[in-house]
């Protein structure tokens, strides 16, 4: 069944000022899984992602989300079923209400004003968010600008979400917020991320980018205790697979 | 500087709407037609940059002063005369509404003082016929200072007609230009300075911004005919209507004549008195069955024709404005009181 | 950067009287801009030397400040700032004008002095009227109601966008202005080797922000057109309110009423 796979094939894509950021990559994502990408900065992760919301278009390779092949004609129907948390929030929400921001999807989907206040409603509701809904975002804390994001995606009911850095700048609390919310979630999870943990604790497959390729792909933990391939992409353990400070000092 | 509320005449404030709205709904219209979609959110975020750079002090060299930046020519340089055009005017109308600066009334004559000039006149006609294919740094700057110091004299002479029109200043025409000419060549330069700074770094770091965007068809002669003559029915119009009777008028031909009324004047001016004072919309004297008020009216009203008569209209006058004025404080101050009562 | 921190702290202050829930602040904000609009225009077409008439007007803004728990503070002091350039061309009037005007005892005030004040008076009016219509609706509203009175959607959309990031803006510039002060160790004002620089690279972050806005929007479906759904309600009160008010103002401007209140105290008829 071809229904929401994700098959990336060879991709390449080269920036306009020829900085090669993807250099032949191929990926298989099935419907469900949650995946996490990780890899130093400028390994190619958010140039991967934005291919997945059809931001940008491959130098070469192809993309396949569900039935469509990534191009043009089929940017819209990709743009229904995949949906974008970004990094920076206030990229995300540009509308003057809270509510605004979550009917813009629907709105643009062509659904009349009263299934559109529906989903806006069950979106904020999912993310505890609609006490917000009238607020503007500037009026908003770094952790509910987070959750009002994630709803203005689900507002379009996507099947596949991707997430980038999206537990950066949150205080703990909003941050264990974040991952209790996200294990609820049955679409497929593509998350970018440099916080290790919150992988452990939401997918169960990582990818590792170095220099736009992909050296490892496989269960998270396995990665996480595969210190030399660590080393090699500029990452390390998961602080909850480190040494317990505590503990290795009493050991002494 | 801002054309004030304080210092407008229905009839220029009126005129002045009328033309602003035409334009920024002709550009409206462009901005559509040509939709490049990135610029929906570009124009948004440029109006709130330079209502944002707007707030900063720019200390000017070897003078202990500072001056500011107004933008116009920024935007129409990055945006273009149509989007530059309704993004000044985005930034002027959250200034009116937020700061008061100028007011509601004058924002019409804001916007066109402002906007017009720099996007319409001083970057087609001057930056764009000075700077050509590949400018060096110093035709840059003589591009951009050259169309901002016109642009604001341009905005400055209206702001004078604006107010000499309106006629609640005393302040001569000629005496006025002499003030406000020179100042704004002034922050003309600044202007001027502060933008080719800009524009300059960013020639240098990301040239493609500046990649010169289509003009389109400027056809700038029928543009200014149409407006002129928008504005002088508008303003002729709303002079008609929302003046009272000609008691500026009357006054000077009072002085001028040395009579206390109009009779005998020329049966035209007599016609044309008596059309206005019938197709007035807010006519001077009160209701008819109010003959006492109505009585005491004329009187105050030929009191103002001869100075100096009948001082005790002028006492009642007084008694009754601070009466006014009492009243009004009590009843701010009751309000205060049963409001904060009720909490 | 001393008068940055003070505008911003106004916009601010400004807003979130705005989000007040007084009565005046649940009326419909069309008749609200239409009632504002009708109190200038009349303010505004008073004759040169009218003074008397125009003080029943007071009321308008007292009455809405009352209702409305706006804090005379936050006008007061706009007034304050702006008085300065409306008294300098104002000045020249009593200047100019010695002709005589209104005999009080002793007195003599001349007509300069009395079309002076005239335009304090408006002054004074016209930006009270402004400032108290932002203050019970605030930005969104407003542009609501411009959309529903058929001002051009694209300049709506712009208002809309501007007030969005103008506090994303100010932020940013906020910081960089303090990161600029603590390593510059003059005073106030950008010094003008920096001008093109610090300007410069907040507007490289302006565009690239724009840019990252425009892509999120593309993401949720964005085809060119911003859709808003927004809700009217007209109620009775609604009307009665710009009726009640219209018609005090044509009265104010028909009737002389400090005059006919001041004849009633002196007992002329």
């Amino acid at each position: 069944m071809s229904h929401h796979i994700i098959e990336i094939k060879d991709l390449e894509y080269t920036y306009p000022d020829q900085t090669k950021a993807v250099r032949g990559l191929s990926l298989r994502i099935l419907h469900g899984e949650s995946v996490a990408i990780v890899g130093a900065n400028g390994a190619g992760k958010s140039t991967l992602l934005s291919h997945l919301i059809g931001v940008l278009i491959p130098s070469a390779g192809s993309v396949r989300i569900g039935d469509y092949p990534l191009n043009k004609e089929t940017l819209s129907h990709i743009r229904r079923s995949v949906g974008m948390v970004f990094q920076n929030p206030d990229d995300q929400l540009f509308m003057p209400t809270v509510f605004d921001d979550v009917a813009f999807g629907p709105l643009n989907m062509g659904l009349p004003p009263k299934e559109t206040e529906e989903r806006v409603l069950a979106a904020l509701a999912t993310v505890g968010a609609v006490h917000l809904k009238d607020r503007p975002p500037y009026k908003l804390s770094g952790g509910q600008k987070r959750s009002v994001a994630i709803a203005s995606v689900l507002s379009m009911q996507p099947d596949i979400l991707v997430m980038d850095e999206p537990s950066d700048g949150l205080d703990p609390y909003s941050r264990r917020q974040l991952i209790n919310l996200l294990k609820t979630f049955r679409h497929t999870k593509i998350i970018a991320t440099h916080d290790l943990d919150l992988v452990v604790d939401l997918c169960e497959r990582t990818v590792v980018l170095a220099d736009g390729l992909i050296i490892a792909d496989g269960p998270t933990l396995q990665i996480f205790s595969d210190d030399a391939l660590l080393q090699k992409s500029h990452l390390e353990r998961p602080l909850r697979m480190q040494g317990c400070p505590i503990c290795n000092a009493k050991a002494d | 500087m801002h054309m004030a509320d304080a210092l407008l005449s229905p009839a220029v404030g009126g005129a002045m709407w009328t033309v602003t709205a035409g334009l920024a709904a002709y550009s409206a219209k462009k901005v559509q037609k040509n939709l490049d979609e990135k610029k929906v959110p570009l124009m948004g975020v440029l109006g709130a940059f330079i209502f944002a750079a707007q707030m900063i002090n720019f200390s000017i060299p070897a003078t202990g002063s500072s001056g500011h930046l107004g933008g116009g020519m920024i935007l129409a340089i990055l945006l273009g005369p149509w989007a530059a055009f309704l993004t000044i005017a985005s930034v002027l109308t959250v200034q009116a509404l937020f700061f008061a600066d100028g007011g509601l009334l004058a924002l019409g004559c804001n916007i066109f003082n402002l906007g017009f000039f720099p996007c319409f006149i001083a970057y087609p006609l001057i930056y764009r016929q000075i700077i050509g294919p590949e400018p060096s740094r110093r035709r840059m700057f003589l591009a951009i200072t050259a169309a901002s110091v016109i642009g604001l004299q341009l905005g400055a002479f209206s702001v004078v007609l604006e107010t000499f029109f309106s006629g609640l200043s005393e302040l001569p025409f000629a005496a006025f230009l002499l003030l406000m000419q020179p100042i704004h060549l002034a922050i003309g330069l600044v202007e001027g300075l502060i933008t080719t700074a800009v524009i300059l770094f960013v020639w240098r770091e990301r040239p493609e911004i500046l990649r010169t965007q289509p003009l389109g068809k400027l056809a700038m002669k029928p543009l200014l005919v149409s407006l002129l003559a928008i504005t002088l029915v508008t303003a002729g119009g709303l002079s008609w209507f929302a003046s009272s009777d000609p008691d500026g008028l009357e006054w000077s031909i009072a002085a001028i004549t040395g009579q206390d009324d109009l009779k005998g004047q020329s049966g035209l001016h007599d016609f044309f008195a008596d059309l206005q004072k019938k197709t007035t919309v807010f006519p001077d004297y009160t209701l008819a069955n109010t003959d006492a008020s109505a009585e005491v009216e004329t009187a105050a009203k030929k009191s103002a024709a001869m100075p100096g008569i009948d001082t005790g209209t002028s006492t009642a006058g007084i008694a009754g404005s601070i009466l006014t004025l009492l009243l009004a404080g009590l009843i701010g101050k009751g309000l205060q009181a049963t409001l904060s009562t009720k909490h | 950067m001393f008068n940055f921190e003070s505008r911003w702290l106004e916009l601010r202050r400004l807003d979130e009287l705005a989000a007040g829930d007084t009565k005046i602040h649940r009326l419909n904000p069309c008749i609200k801009i239409m009632t504002t609009a009708i109190f200038l225009i009349v303010v505004a077409s008073f004759s040169k030397y009218e003074v008397s008439r125009l003080l029943p007007l007071l009321l308008y803004p007292i009455v809405l400040l009352n209702l409305a728990a706006i804090p005379v503070s936050i006008i007061a002091k706009r007034i304050l700032i702006a008085l300065p350039f409306v008294v300098f061309i104002g000045i020249f009037n009593p200047l100019l004008d010695h002709t005589p005007g209104l005999q009080l005892g002793p007195l003599l005030v001349t007509n300069g002095w009395i079309s002076f004040i005239s335009i304090l008076l408006r002054f004074i009016l016209a930006i009270t009227a402004a400032l108290i219509l932002v203050a019970t609706t605030g930005m969104d509203a407003i542009c609501s109601a411009l959309l529903k009175m058929h001002v051009p959607r694209v300049f709506v959309i712009q208002l809309m966008f501007l007030y969005r990031y103008l506090y994303v803006l100010l932020e940013e510039l906020s910081r960089t202005l303090t990161a600029y002060s603590l390593r510059s160790l003059r005073g106030n004002g950008l010094r003008y080797q920096v001008w093109g620089s610090l300007l410069g690279q907040l507007l490289f972050r302006t565009m690239d922000r724009a840019q990252k806005i425009y892509q999120a929007m593309l993401c949720r479906g964005f085809d060119g057109e911003i859709r808003l759904l927004r809700y009217h309600r007209l109620t009775k009160s609604d009307l009665a309110y710009l009726l009640g008010w219209s018609v005090f103002f044509l009265t104010a401007r028909m009737i002389n009423i400090p005059q006919w209140l001041g004849a009633l105290l002196v007992g002329r008829h």
